[in-house]
């Protein structure tokens, strides 16, 4: 076994259980922080996938921004007085039928499916700037629409949640 | 200093103004006085560096041109066009340099002198907040490499123009002021338009130095010399409408309504100077046609302006069209192939231009204190006739503003002299070897007739006795901040900054700085050549100076003798010229000219589509639906009370049955029957003519109220069915939506495998 | 397949190993999403199935087409999923306030 099936186990687990605590522990906070070792755990899978760039974006918007903001939105919402952290589940035994069939028929698909491999991996050297230049050329409109996108969510996030003015 | 550290410079001085207007807009509340001391500071500071620009450039590297680009934004190849890149830059040639520091220079005194003018204005900040915008949209202007910021800039400029000319919108006629400076400036501006995109087409660049090169090489729009010309004219509509040429010149005299200090911005360094400055950049790309068109829009509007202004008694109004007659003057120039001359005289008229509106608020300034004073709400601040004996109560205003009047007359040892002598020079050259005498003949005449106007100003406002004491006495010198940029103003009024020999400009920096550029045009379609123009300009040079300094002292001397003396009689002349006077004094009547045209055949068109879309469109639905609805109430058999379209219903079934019937009936019959046979057969034709007839009229009317009705009912049970069956699906949590959704997702795997 | 050969398998990583971790993962996104009552629970888990979608795109990336436009792709999502957890975030805040409770069975008013 080389370094990089090592590495490849270690984050692969990592990732799924914590995956697994975030879906299966019955205390939301215990589901947000095993969230963090996920995200934590799949930049790490983006690094041996050659994708250097969007590892680093991952840790830094996924745990850096959007944690911290499902944290903000646990704490916010949960009664932390109240010792009701727990949170409950419903129509269990539908959804695991459910699940356990989509599980079922994404592993046979990708095990089944004869993937058309690269055969020479010419390798990534330096992603950020040729994903830049992507971004500014093939890509430009989606570019400049999600940049649209994510003012729109800014602006209609704090309006919002702003608390509204008591009528009186 | 290399080439980079000029770029950089450049780029700093362009971006300054920016940053006030920023600082400004956002702040302008919170900052100590509003925070005109910052953006003044920050004007000056430009004006600095831009000086050092200017020092520089013109000093150690005056035969290059210093250019930066970068690529803006690449598209890559596209389909049907080739590849599209747009590179924007700077580019810094003597006559970017020139114009930046003649930009900073207004500009900056422009600020100072608001410090005193605007002091207490409801919107203090704000004013400043556009004053810098405007001098940065102007830089844009003048600094570009290429055509795409040029029109960016371009439109930025009519924005802050209007911004500021309607600083105070509260009154009606400044909003409506600034609507019309922005609309007029939009017609030139779509010819703009469409001559940077015919050129865009051709070069698929937009920057100048290429676009030149290219059409040097032998390229031109289109393979044809006509849309060369075309391409050069329509880049000229956009000078037409920024420079207030005629047709386009309405929207000036109109922009008065803004703050004096704006107006002096406009004339002097910002707006209009881009219209005579666009001319100068894409001078090598005109054709002589296109020459010839700008050449004689210039002259007419020389004229037209120059007559107007003898008349107007409100003393900008009077200001506003000398400058549309000057512009109109900087334009023939141009287009007469004076470049250096039309350019020159931009650049001293920007000064002593600057110089008369900022006198004139001044004026305005001591006369609007005086009458608030007095308590008079109803005598008009800025009318000379208003006026007069001024001299006493404000020597410095004074002093300065006849040199202006000196200097924009073409009296000499000014630099109007100097600019003024060689574009008439310039005229009379083109004349020579084109045979066009009307030009130079109008341009000798508006010399004449500017040195009148301008001196009549300047006797019914300082000199002369003032007509009202009690208001004389609280007329007072303005403060420091206004006087000081008169001063200044009038010191670079002087013709030593420009040449030191007063009597010829072609022996000062400006004309080896800036000589004419070398046309790029095919040369069966380009004008004269620039050794033929300068030779004929040598031998028409002293002839040209006689008789523009004849023409100047007949004016001044006409000013004096009506105004001053009183040896002829203005009002007796008004009376008897009557229709003309009043011709005049109404403008020509270009505004009842483009109400009665241009604005009322919008609004015709308009109020043509609203009746198209009422009447036809609307009619031709509504008698569908109504010939519908007349038609199935006549299969009801109510046809009595429907009227006409029943009675419609009823012909038309009536034929097509008869139609029926007479096709049964002949077609069945053979060719050699008997009479009782062919008896026979009408009478089944009849028969079967009332069967369909009956069947149309009555069983139309069955057939609606069972089997459609019936089908329609039917439908609708169907849906309430499903329903109510879909209903017990819809549990209303979006987790039991979302399962199907993926139960659905699935299917389409496993189909798809 | 014999299991020395699924031993072999199992230490040379390939495309397969990444996209059969992407497919568990999605479906324990999805069993969040389906399950859980708090709609915060929800919210994560469909940020695990958009990291689930995020590890296909870069995994056929690197393994099949070897070009970065699934790369773009994934900072797309990415963007996607910011904008997403803020606006997802804010209406949860708004449904706190107003129905004193973030539990989604709860809140099924649009059925009536």
């Amino acid at each position: 076994m080389d370094l990089y099936t090592i590495a490849f186990y270690l984050f692969a687990v990592i990732t799924l259980v914590s995956a697994s605590i975030v879906v299966f522990s019955k205390n939301i906070i215990y589901s947000a922080f095993a969230l963090l070792f996920a995200f934590f755990g799949v930049a790490g899978l983006y690094v041996l996938l050659m994708a250097d760039f969007i590892a680093v974006t991952q840790l830094m918007i996924y745990v850096g921004g959007i944690l911290v903001l499902v944290l903000f939105g646990v704490m916010l919402t949960t009664r932390v007085i109240n010792v009701d952290m727990r949170t409950g589940t419903i129509q269990t035994l539908p959804a695991v039928l459910i699940v356990a069939a989509l599980a079922g028929t994404l592993v046979g698909v990708f095990w089944t499916t004869d993937w058309r491999i690269m055969p020479a991996f010419p390798g990534f050297e330096k992603t950020a700037p040729r994903i830049g230049e992507l971004l500014l050329t093939s890509y430009l409109l989606p570019f400049e629409i999600a940049s649209v996108v994510l003012l729109v969510a800014l602006v209609g996030a704090a309006m919002i949640a702003r608390r509204e003015k008591k009528a009186s | 200093m290399s080439h980079e550290t000029i770029l950089q410079l450049a780029v700093v001085v362009y971006l300054l103004p920016l940053l006030g207007f920023v600082i400004l807009i956002f702040f302008n509340k919170r900052l100590p006085r509003q925070g005109d001391l910052i953006e003044t500071a920050i004007v000056f500071l430009g004006l600095i560096l831009s000086s050092v620009i200017f020092a520089v450039k013109i000093g150690a590297y005056q035969n290059e041109t210093i250019q930066g680009t970068f690529t803006w934004v690449s598209f890559g190849n596209v389909p049907g066009f080739g590849p599209m890149v747009m590179t924007l830059g700077i580019m810094i040639d003597n006559l970017a340099a020139t114009m930046l520091l003649v930009v900073y220079i207004v500009s900056a005194f422009v600020h100072l002198f608001s410090i005193g003018y605007m002091r207490g204005d409801v919107r203090y900040g704000r004013y400043f907040a556009y004053l810098g915008v405007f001098t940065f949209s102007m830089l844009g202007i003048v600094l570009t490499n290429n055509f795409f910021m040029m029109y960016v800039s371009w439109e930025l400029v009519g924005l802050s123009s209007y911004l500021l000319i309607g600083h105070w919108f509260e009154k009606k006629s400044a909003s409506d002021a600034a609507k019309k400076a922005f609309i007029v400036n939009r017609v030139g501006d779509v010819g703009m338009f469409i001559g940077i995109l015919i050129l865009y087409t051709t070069f698929h660049t937009f920057t100048f130095e290429t676009i030149f090169e290219s059409l040097k090489a032998g390229v031109i729009p289109f393979g044809s010399e006509t849309w060369l010309t075309a391409a050069g004219i329509l880049v000229f509509c956009g000078a037409v409408g920024k420079s207030a040429q005629f047709p386009l010149h309405v929207w000036l005299p109109d922009a008065m309504e803004g703050p004096t200090p704006v107006s002096a911005l406009i004339h002097a360094a910002t707006m209009v100077a881009a219209g005579v400055y666009l001319i100068a950049r894409t001078f090598p790309m005109m054709t002589a046609d296109a020459l010839m068109v700008i050449a004689v829009i210039g002259a007419i509007t020389a004229f037209i302006a120059a007559t107007i202004a003898i008349t107007q008694n409100d003393i900008k109004k009077v200001l506003a069209y000398s400058t549309i007659s000057q512009l109109g003057y900087m334009v023939m120039g141009l287009g007469v192939g004076a470049f250096t001359a039309g350019f020159f005289h931009l650049t001293t008229h920007a000064m002593f231009k600057a110089g008369l509106f900022l006198g004139s608020g001044s004026v305005i300034h001591a006369m609007h204190h005086a009458l608030h004073h007095s308590g008079d709400h109803k005598t008009d601040a800025q009318d000379i006739r208003n006026m007069g004996g001024l001299k006493a109560k404000m020597p410095l205003t004074f002093w300065t503003f006849v040199m202006f009047t000196l200097a924009i007359s073409g009296v000499p040892f000014t630099s109007g002299f100097l600019s003024k002598d060689e574009i008439l020079a310039g005229t009379l050259a083109y004349a020579n070897l084109t045979g066009r005498w009307y030009i130079p003949i109008v341009a000798f005449f508006v010399a004449g007739l500017t040195a009148f106007y301008m001196f009549r100003v300047v006797i019914l406002t300082f000199l002369g006795d003032h007509k009202d004491l009690h208001r004389y006495d609280a007329i007072h010198e303005s403060p420091k901040t206004m006087t000081i940029p008169l001063i200044v103003f009038a010191i670079l009024s002087f013709f030593a900054f420009f040449s030191l020999n007063p009597f010829n400009a072609a022996s000062g920096w400006v004309y080896s700085a800036l000589p004419r550029p070398e046309s790029v045009v095919p040369a069966n379609v380009a004008a004269a050549g620039i050794e033929e123009f300068e030779a004929s300009v040598h031998q028409t040079h002293v002839l040209a100076m006689v008789l523009s300094l004849s023409m100047a002292g007949l004016g001044i001397l006409m000013a004096f003798l009506t105004y001053y003396w009183k040896k002829i009689d203005a009002d007796l002349i008004a009376a008897k010229t009557g229709p003309l006077y009043r011709f005049l004094l109404n403008k020509w009547k270009f505004d009842e000219l483009y109400d009665a045209t241009a604005v009322a055949g919008t609004i015709g068109i308009s109020k043509l589509g609203r009746w198209f879309d009422n009447r036809i469109v609307d009619g031709v639905v509504n008698g569908v639906g109504s010939w519908t609805k007349g038609l199935t109430l006549g299969t009801k058999r109510n046809w009595v009370e429907t009227g006409i379209s029943a009675i419609f219903y009823m012909i038309v079934t009536a034929g097509v049955s008869l139609y029926v019937g007479w096709v049964v009936g002949f077609g069945l019959m053979p060719a050699e029957a008997t009479l009782g046979a062919i008896v026979g057969y009408v009478v089944l034709g009849i028969a079967v003519a009332g069967f369909t007839f009956f069947l149309f009229y009555v069983g139309v009317g069955g057939f609606d109220n069972s089997i459609v009705d019936g089908l329609v009912n039917a439908t609708a049970y169907l849906a309430g069915f499903l329903g109510l069956l879909t209903r017990r699906l819809q549990t209303g949590k979006v987790q039991t939506y979302l399962a199907f959704a993926i139960l659905g997702v699935m299917i389409l795997f496993l189909w798809f495998r | 397949m014999v299991l020395a050969d699924f031993f072999q398998w199992l230490q040379t990583p390939g495309l397969t190993h990444f996209l059969l971790i992407s497919g568990i993962l999605f479906s324990l996104g999805v069993f969040a999403i389906l399950t859980r009552r708090n709609a915060i629970m929800v919210l994560m888990g469909i940020e695990l199935v958009l990291n689930a979608a995020n590890i296909n795109f870069l995994a056929f990336s690197r393994f099949t087409t070897g070009t970065l436009d699934g790369h773009v792709f994934a900072i797309f999502v990415i963007i996607l999923a910011a904008a997403e957890a803020a606006i997802a975030l804010a209406i949860i805040l708004n449904i706190f306030q107003n129905f004193n409770s973030v539990n989604i069975d709860e809140i099924n008013q649009l059925k009536d």
